[in-house]
């Protein structure tokens, strides 16, 4: 029985042709090979095509009386591909660059103080209870008020609307990395502080070699949230308080009646934002291997 | 060959009072550990035992007594130990670093305490790794490896530091019965290279016979001892010993022992801590 066992199992590999698929992407290397062979790709695509279809059938076919007033897919396209678009915006023209370019440069600032603030502070919160004794109270105070609470104060405090528009979206991602930093120390086993001192470590020691690995997962994973929160805290900055960016965009070709333009600036923001995630997830990924190999067992 | 590491308990107490409910964790319990003794301390869940240990590795302070390592005070009420070197702990779940690699872990402790630089400490630590048989594992992350490994890591982690006492808290508890028997050969030879003085807490009658040069039988909490059990069985030791007349013996010795406070513990409504 184990020997017929054995016997078939070694002429698997002969008689079963490869899946032809596999071969054919095989050579972009492991991961991206092996997705591009699986149903994956083709699903998302039918997923993608069925969304669009749903969206030309409704503002265009139907004319539902919610999409009525919304430009349709191919209109948008056309519109968003144009070397001569109609309201001026289209992937030809240097105005919708400086628009994408000035928002991320608003998210960038405002994320690397909120990431240079909000990680040291979380993780020394963590760390001694001391200095969260200290900040906790006023912190937890602060967090649920509404980044759109803050808007009145942040054009008072700061002199003109560059600063204040930043000042927003850093508040809106802040509290995501201090809270998950802190959240990160306070996760890791208490065993191995214990360890470390045992080992002979000092203090500086174990900030560096226990609570800041290992608050790492968790610190990325508040920076996955806060870019987030940053970008929809811009927006609305921008709404409110902007002369460039696609918040601005948005909003003022909503005033002018280009709505084509709008759906450009939202789609925009869609594929930016998933842009930031992912990168965020590449980086995290390669700090954090020892992680990723454990979760690969 | 052995570096001392003598410990002397002498009446030690601990109350936890987290919420004004007064615990009596450890009364006046007292204990003669003699230098590179392999003492192996026994009693029902949730007595005392790692109350015990975390005293003397400096986690904890005591209410009232003392521990002298060496004939020097090593913790006293309003002055306990601090957690050093010459007593490394192997703990219960294992508190080897995830995100070090096994051959990092084993370096830290020199690197540390700055006894090494760098490249001497990673090559010391290979040293230390090809000498317990684990030089394959070296470049894995603990998350990679069985917890029979993890544990043999963090043993050879700990020897490291040559450690005048090595105190070790249930360390193979979640191991499965194989695994275990390959662990405490693999304890036995780390043990007869270096003889430090080991403090073994478990609730295995056969790992405690088998490992212990004596076993510290200790009542259910409050704890102190009740039954002190020499092993003179010759090292090094091998497992079929266990089969062996003079084991059985010992073994039926403390199960009494063992079995009387556990019953006691049972009927107290003691749940594990």
């Amino acid at each position: 029985m184990t020997e017929m066992g054995s016997n078939v199992l070694a002429a698997l590999p002969e008689t079963l042709p490869r899946p032809p698929r596999t071969r054919l992407f095989g050579r972009l290397g492991g991961g991206l090979g092996r997705w591009l062979g699986s149903s994956s790709p083709w699903l998302n695509l039918v997923g993608l095509l069925g969304f669009l279809a749903l969206w030309h059938l409704l503002t265009a076919v139907f004319k539902a009386p919610l999409f009525a007033k919304l430009p349709g897919p191919w209109e948008t396209v056309k519109e968003w591909f144009s070397t001569n678009p109609t309201y001026g915006i289209s992937i030809f023209t240097l105005e919708y660059y400086q628009h994408i370019g000035l928002s991320c440069l608003r998210v960038f600032l405002a994320f690397l103080l909120a990431t240079g603030l909000g990680v040291p502070l979380g993780l020394l919160m963590g760390w001694k209870k001391t200095f969260s004794d200290y900040a906790f109270p006023i912190l937890e105070l602060l967090r649920p008020i509404p980044m759109l609470a803050w808007v009145p104060l942040a054009i008072l405090m700061w002199p003109g609307r560059e600063s204040s528009i930043v000042f927003l979206t850093f508040l809106g991602s802040f509290f995501a990395t201090l809270l998950n930093s802190w959240l990160g120390v306070k996760s890791i086993d208490e065993a191995h502080f214990r360890a470390a001192k045992c080992l002979g470590a000092s203090e500086s020691l174990i900030f560096r070699k226990i609570v800041w690995p290992g608050a790492m997962p968790f610190v990325f994973t508040g920076l996955q949230i806060s870019v987030g929160y940053a970008w929809f805290s811009l927006v609305a900055g921008e709404m409110l308080a902007g002369e460039f960016g696609l918040g601005y965009l948005i909003w003022d070709s909503y005033i002018l009646v280009q709505y084509p333009v709008i759906i450009i600036a939202m789609i925009t923001l869609g594929v930016v934002g998933s842009l930031n995630s992912l990168m965020i997830r590449k980086i995290a990924n390669f700090l954090i291997r020892w992680k990723v190999r454990e979760d690969a067992q | 060959m052995s570096l001392g590491g003598a410990i002397s308990v002498r009446e030690a107490t601990k109350v936890y009072d987290p919420d004004g409910a007064g615990v009596l964790a450890l009364d006046h319990c007292s204990m003669e550990i003699g230098p590179g003794e392999f003492s192996v301390v026994v009693g029902p869940s949730g007595c005392g035992k790692t109350t015990l240990l975390n005293a003397i590795a400096g986690f904890h302070e005591l209410t009232e007594g003392q521990i002298f390592l060496d004939g020097q005070l090593l913790s006293s009420p309003g002055q306990p130990a601090k957690p050093g070197s010459d007593r490394v702990v192997v703990f219960q779940n294992g508190a080897l670093f995830p995100w070090l690699t096994i051959l990092e872990n084993v370096a830290f402790g020199p690197l540390a305490q700055k006894k090494l630089e760098p490249p001497e400490a990673h090559k010391a630590a290979a040293t230390m790794l090809e000498t317990m048989g684990l030089s394959f594992i070296a470049h894995d992350y603990p998350g990679q490896l069985s917890s029979g490994m993890r544990r043999r890591a963090e043993i050879a982690r700990a020897m490291m530091c040559h450690p005048k006492v090595l105190l070790l808290d249930e360390p193979f508890r979640a191991l499965d019965a194989l695994t275990k028997t390959v662990a405490h050969q693999f304890l036995m030879e780390v043990y007869d290279r270096e003889r430090p003085t080991v403090f073994f807490i478990t609730h295995d009658l056969d790992e405690a016979i088998f490992l212990a040069s004596r076993v510290y039988v200790m009542t259910t909490r409050p704890a102190t001892v009740k039954k002190i059990l020499d092993v003179p069985l010759p090292r090094p030791r091998d497992f079929r010993l266990l089969a062996s007349k003079e084991c059985q013996i010992l073994r039926a010795e403390c199960q009494q022992a063992v079995r009387d406070e556990a019953l006691k513990a049972f009927s107290a409504g003691e749940r594990e801590m």
